[in-house]
């Protein structure tokens, strides 16, 4: 197997503003990912982890440098990149169960129709929401919605996972409910995933390694951390297992002692 | 039956009864202005101040004597035809144009100014111009509710495009989704409250326009019936013709608003 799958070459994004020099957001970015591996982005805000992520997906464009997948240029969004938003932006107009079928209708149209409903119903039931397949997203709890929005990432069976602060506008407890979620989807389907996220446990606990950003302006890649904790992981176990414990101190000690940030 | 209940009912009672009052008054100081019992018996039929047996405007609305004396139904018919003409027009062209304009920052710099330059002028201003266009009366009274309808509706219709969250936008990248099936999918679901909102807009400035409209181009119509009506010293027909104007208006608000809150989703499924 290959091992880049996916790989940022000298990744560079500048902000142009009008009258003075160009705002250098992220710059000198080298990374290579592998297949069915889980990253997760951990940094400061304001550290580009977003911007790095947007450029990963297409929304936004590089400055310079290139992004390859399966050795081929990213050239703007598509489906082989589906994107977990952090505010899940489901259409409100359309039930959960339409929702991921317009995604699974748009990316695979050769799909009749009673291929169409089982392609749905799977993910639907992936994510442990039968019960919710025709609620409205106004009806169902904001950790209901990002399940949803999972499911309608992973129902388009995209090459790269990308999830942006996922879990991050939730309370711990669903929080951890979601986390466990996709633990045990990530066993099941096997996704090459990148997390951002800023939350520590939630790196160490769902990641293969764990990519730790400078602060910006000028922010890059500062350390990158293995994490070698055996699937499928307990997170209450974890607690006192001296893998994670030495996990979590390096990246408290990189965000918090090597690149402590005032304001926040 | 509760206390709310019977607030309700009483209060607006107390209020009809103060307008009566007042009304009564007035009809006291103005020479031959028509009193409440006047106007109820010119409408439902009666006994009448000179001490005729009459058939009133409202009991009898249909009758057609000839083509120039019809009763108030087809009167008011003849208002809500031109006020549909005129709208259904409005939308037709109004909703593919705030669009356009929602949709593409050159069509909004092409377009935006002569919308604002154009949407404060009464729409009775145009109303000679198009009089001599079209030498019609009905063609004029259409074209004229047609120019007062479309400003709502083009400006909802725009701010509806405008308040399309870019996080839906980027689902649609993300799909790949055509420039079509951004509009269907996206685009009109998001829109399609405000360009109601602006529909129920334009149709209540129409009916408020008809009126003024049907006053100056004559023939048929409500409008033109209350006027002909002062021209006939039938002043407390001219009291009907506003009540019932105004009950009309009501209505045609009211349908609207169903009809809006029907197609609006945020409204879906919490009956």
């Amino acid at each position: 197997m290959n091992d880049k799958f996916l790989s940022l070459e000298n990744i560079e994004k500048r902000f142009p503003i009008p009258g003075k020099d160009d705002y250098v957001a992220v710059t000198d970015v080298n990374l290579e990912i592998k297949k069915n591996e889980i990253i997760s982005i951990i940094g400061h805000s304001g550290c580009g982890k977003s911007t790095l992520l947007n450029m990963i997906s297409g929304l936004d464009a590089q400055t310079e440098g290139n992004i390859l997948l399966q050795n081929k240029e990213v050239k703007g969004p598509g489906p082989d990149r589906a994107v977990v938003f952090q505010n899940h932006s489901l259409l409100p107009w359309l039930s959960v169960y339409e929702n991921i079928e317009m995604a699974v209708k748009k990316v695979m149209p050769e799909l009749d129709s009673s291929e169409l409903r089982a392609r749905v119903d799977k993910y639907i039931s992936m994510v442990n929401l039968d019960h919710a397949k025709d609620k409205l997203p106004d009806e169902i709890s904001g950790g209901m919605k990002q399940r949803v929005g999972i499911a309608r990432a992973l129902s388009i069976t995209p090459k790269v996972l990308l999830m942006d602060e996922p879990f991050g506008a939730l309370d711990s407890l669903t929080r951890a409910n979601l986390q466990e979620h996709l633990m045990r989807i990530q066993q099941k389907v096997q996704n090459t995933v990148i997390i951002i996220t800023h939350d520590i446990d939630e790196a160490v606990l769902l990641s293969d390694r764990v990519i730790m950003m400078t602060n910006g302006p000028h922010a890059t890649i500062g350390e990158i951390l293995e994490v070698n904790l055996e699937r499928p992981r307990d997170r209450v176990s974890l607690q006192s297992d001296p893998e994670y414990i030495r996990c979590r101190e390096a990246i408290l000690s990189f965000l918090y002692e090597k690149f402590a940030k005032d304001d926040e | 039956m509760n206390n709310e209940l019977i607030k309700k009912i009483a209060l607006p009672f107390l209020v009809f009864l103060f307008i009566l009052q007042v009304w009564a008054g007035i009809s006291t100081v103005v020479e031959d202005f028509p009193t409440p019992s006047d106007t109820y018996v010119a409408a439902f039929g009666g006994i009448n101040v000179d001490g005729d047996e009459i058939e009133g405007v409202l009991a009898d609305p249909f009758y057609i004597n000839n083509q120039d004396d019809k009763g108030i139904f087809w009167q008011i018919m003849e208002s809500l035809k031109r006020v549909f003409a005129g709208f259904v027009l409005a939308i037709l062209v109004g909703v593919p144009l705030g669009l356009l304009i929602g949709m593409s920052k050159s069509a909004q710099y092409a377009f935006d100014p002569f919308i604002q330059i154009l949407k404060p002028v009464s729409p009775l201003a145009w109303l000679p111009l198009l009089l001599f266009i079209f030498q019609d009366i009905n063609m004029t009274a259409i074209s004229t509710i047609f120019i007062t309808s479309i400003w709502p509706i083009i400006i909802n219709t725009t701010l509806g495009v405008k308040s399309v969250s870019e996080d839906y936008m980027n689902v649609a990248k993300v799909l790949r989704f055509s420039p079509m099936d951004k509009i269907v999918q996206i685009i009109l679901p998001v829109s399609v409250p405000y360009i109601f909102t602006g529909m129920r807009l334009s149709l209540g400035i129409a009916w408020l326009v008809i009126v003024a409209a049907e006053m100056l181009t004559g023939g048929i119509g409500i409008g033109f019936w209350i006027w002909d009506e002062y021209n006939n010293l039938n002043y407390h027909n001219i009291i009907i013709g506003i009540m019932v104007v105004g009950l009309i208006g009501y209505l045609l608000d009211l349908i609207m608003g169903r009809i809006a809150d029907y197609f609006d989703y945020t409204k879906k499924g919490r009956a």
